[in-house]
C-alpha cells in the first residue's frame, strides 16, 4: 500500500529543468497552479496540458513514474469527476432515479479530471527534478522578507528538510510493524470503515512511539555536528539565478498571456 | 602527546533529591581516570549498563561529568562557550544509522556538519568530495540514503563527521545494527581512517573481534574501568574477563581451552589467522611439543 507513494521522491538528472533554480522552479510550480484554475475553456486547459507533457518528456524521468504519483490520487479524480457528472444543466442524457446526466454535465466531469490530473503531473515534475533539500533552500529563500515579521524561516525550511528526509523511512516502518502485527493476528482488511479504522491504532502507537525515539536521536546527532540553528550557516550549493532561469521564467509569463487569450477568444466551457 | 583527559569522572542521571540530599544515587560512572594520545585506536569494551556509552557522551560535551573533570585538547567540556570547538574536535556516529542522517541527499547530508561550521561553499564541496572518497562512497553521492543498506548508510554517517575534518571521532556502537557484510565494511574504514589519515579513533562495542583490533583496549563494568592495556595484555586475562561476564575473541577462547587442558600456547592469541599459525605447527610436529 505505502509503496505507491512517491511524495518526496527525486531523480536526480542532468535536464535542463534539473539545472533551473529552484526558486524559478517553485514560482512557476505555484504560476501554473494559478493558470490551471484560470484556464476557463478546454482550448486553454489543453494548451497547458500540452506544456506540461511536454515538459515532462524535458524532465528525463521515466514516464512510469509519472503514472505512479498518479495511482495515489485516482480515487480522488473519479469520485470529483463522477460527483460532476450529475451536476450539470441543459437536456438530459440519461435518468438514474432522481439524478440526471446531461452533455454539459459530461464535459464538466471530464474538464475536472484533466485539471486535477495536469496539476498533479505538474506539481511531480518538481519535485521529481528537485532534491528536497534545494527545494526547502528555495522556500528559505523566498520567504526570507518574512525573517523582518519574526517568522522563524530557517527553522521552518530544516522541519521541511526533516520532514521529507523521514517520510521514506516511516512508510517503511509502517510497513513493518503492519506486518508484525499481522503476525500477531491482527485483522486489518476486514470489517467496516470503524473496524478498520480502530485496527490501525495497533499500527499507529508504536509507529509514535518510536518516531519521538528517533526525533530524540536526531537531536543528538545534529548537536554532534554544531547545528545551532540558522545563524553563520553557510550552504555548500549556492543558488544564483543565470540566463537559463530567467528564460524559464519569461516562458512562464509567455504561457499565462496564451492562456488568457485562448479563454477570451474561444467559446467557454464553465 | 595527551589529546583526550578524563580526571575522576563521576556522573548519575538522577537529579539531586532536595528533600533527602543524603538519598543514595545511581551513578554510571564512578571514577574514571583515562588519557588518550592524538592518533590512538581506542576501543571501549563492556557489557550493556557498563557506563561505556556514557562516557563516549563525555568526550564531545554531549554529557558533562556530575564531578571531575574531561579535558579535550585543554578544553573543559563543562565550560559552555568551548562547546562547539570542542565538537569541531571531537565527532560523533551513534548506532542507528537512519537516526542520524539529516538530509534526503547522500552529499547534502554530508555537507551539512561543514554548513553548521560556516565554511565556504567551495571548501565545502572540496570536503564532501573527499569525505566520501575516503569511505568509498563517493558514487552514491546523488542517492538517497534510505535506498543504501546499512553498512553505506553508517558510513554516510562517517564521512559527514570526516568533512568536518575532527581530529577524533567516538564511534558509539557503529556496528551493532549491521549485517557481517556492513560490520566488515565499517571496520574497515574504521582502519583505514586511524591508519592512513591519524584520525583518533575511539570505538564504543561490545564485539571481542572489532576490539581486538585497536591498538588499546579498556575494559569497563560498572561504571570503573576494570582493566586496560595492548589487545594481547588485556584478552589474555580470561579468567579476570570472565569473572565479570565478558567474552573474549573465539580464537582466544579456543587457545585458553587448549592451554587448560595442557597444550602450550608460545603467546596469546586474537585472531583466527594467529591461532592456525600456532595450531598447525604443534598439530604437524606433535612428537616434539608434547
Amino acid at each position: 500500500m505505502t509503496r505507491d507513494i512517491t511524495l518526496g521522491q527525486y531523480f536526480p538528472g542532468s535536464s535542463p529543468i534539473h539545472r533551473l533554480d529552484p526558486r524559478a522552479k517553485l514560482l512557476l510550480t505555484i504560476a501554473f497552479i494559478v493558470y490551471i484554475f484560470v484556464a476557463n475553456n478546454f482550448w486553454s486547459l489543453g494548451f497547458l496540458t500540452v506544456v506540461t507533457f511536454c515538459l515532462m518528456a524535458v524532465s528525463g524521468v521515466p514516464v512510469k513514474m509519472y503514472f505512479k504519483s498518479m495511482k495515489g490520487i485516482l480515487f480522488i479524480v473519479l469520485f470529483t469527476s463522477v460527483l460532476n457528472l450529475f451536476y450539470g444543466s441543459g437536456p438530459v442524457l440519461v435518468q438514474i432515479g432522481f439524478m440526471q446526466i446531461t452533455a454539459n454535465g459530461i464535459q464538466n466531469a471530464i474538464f475536472i479530471a484533466v485539471r486535477i490530473v495536469s496539476l498533479i503531473l505538474f506539481s511531480s515534475i518538481l519535485t521529481f527534478t528537485t532534491s528536497p533539500t534545494e527545494l526547502t533552500d528555495a522556500m528559505e529563500r523566498l520567504m526570507s522578507p518574512l525573517k523582518s515579521l519574526h517568522v522563524k524561516v530557517h527553522e521552518i525550511a530544516m522541519m521541511m528538510t526533516i520532514a521529507l528526509r523521514f517520510v521514506p523511512t516511516l512508510l517503511e516502518e509502517t510497513d513493518k510493524i503492519m506486518a508484525a502485527q499481522k503476525a500477531r493476528g491482527a485483522d486489518m482488511e476486514s470489517g467496516g470503515l470503524m473496524q478498520r479504522i480502530k485496527s490501525l491504532i495497533p499500527v499507529l502507537i508504536p509507529l509514535f512511539v518510536s518516531s519521538f525515539r528517533r526525533a530524540y536521536e536526531l537531536a543528538m546527532a545534529m548537536e554532534c555536528r554544531c547545528y545551532h540553528g540558522g545563524e553563520g550557516r553557510t550552504k555548500m550549493k549556492v543558488l544564483h539565478m543565470v540566463a537559463l532561469d530567467y528564460i524559464a521564467l519569461l516562458f512562464g509569463a509567455a504561457v499565462l498571456a496564451v492562456v488568457i487569450l485562448l479563454n477570451i477568444f474561444l467559446p467557454t466551457v464553465i | 602527546m595527551e589529546f583526550i583527559k578524563a580526571e575522576d569522572v563521576h556522573f548519575t542521571y538522577d537529579e539531586p533529591n532536595e528533600e533527602h540530599p543524603d538519598a543514595p544515587v545511581h551513578e554510571v560512572l564512578k571514577g574514571i581516570d583515562l588519557s588518550i594520545g592524538r592518533g590512538e585506536f581506542v576501543a571501549l569494551l563492556g557489557h550493556n549498563g557498563s557506563g561505556k556509552s556514557t562516557m563516549a557522551k563525555m568526550f564531545n560535551s554531549m554529557l558533562t561529568p556530575t564531578s571531575g573533570k574531561v579535558l579535550v585538547d585543554g578544553m573543559d567540556t563543562a565550560d559552555e562557550s568551548k562547546t562547539y570547538d570542542i565538537r569541531r574536535q571531537v565527532g560523533m556516529v551513534q548506532q542507528n544509522p537512519d537516526n542520524q542522517l539529516v538530509a534526503s541527499i547522500v552529499e547534502e547530508d554530508v555537507a551539512f556538519g561543514p554548513e553548521n561550521l560556516g565554511i565556504e561553499p567551495k571548501e565545502i564541496r572540496r570536503r564532501v568530495d573527499e569525505a566520501l572518497k575516503a569511505v568509498d562512497m563517493y558514487e552514491y553521492r546523488t542517492h538517497a540514503p534510505y535506498k543504501l543498506s546499512g553498512g553505506q548508510k553508517q558510513r554516510v554517517a562517517i564521512a559527514g563527521i570526516l568533512a568536518m575534518e575532527t581530529a577524533c571521532i567516538v564511534l558509539d556502537e557503529p556496528t551493532a545494527m549491521l549485517d557481517p557484510r556492513g560490520r566488515a565494511e565499517v571496520m574497515d574504514t574504521i582502519r583505514m581512517l586511524n591508519h592512513d589519515k591519524g584520525i583518533t579513533i575511539i570505538l564504543i562495542t561490545h564485539y571481542m573481534d572489532e576490539a581486538v583490533q585497536a591498538g588499546r583496549v579498556i575494559v569497563m563494568d560498572s561504571g570503573r574501568i576494570l582493566t586496560q592495556g595492548t589487545p594481547e595484555e588485556v584478552f589474555s586475562q580470561v579468567d579476570l574477563l570472565k569473572t565479570h561476564k565478558l567474552d573474549v575473541p573465539q580464537a582466544t577462547e579456543l587457545a585458553f581451552r587448549l592451554s587448560n587442558a595442557g597444550c602450550k600456547f608460545p603467546r596469546c592469541v586474537l585472531t583466527i589467522d594467529e591461532c592456525v599459525d600456532a595450531l598447525v605447527p604443534m598439530l604437524s610436529g606433535k612428537g616434539d611439543s608434547a
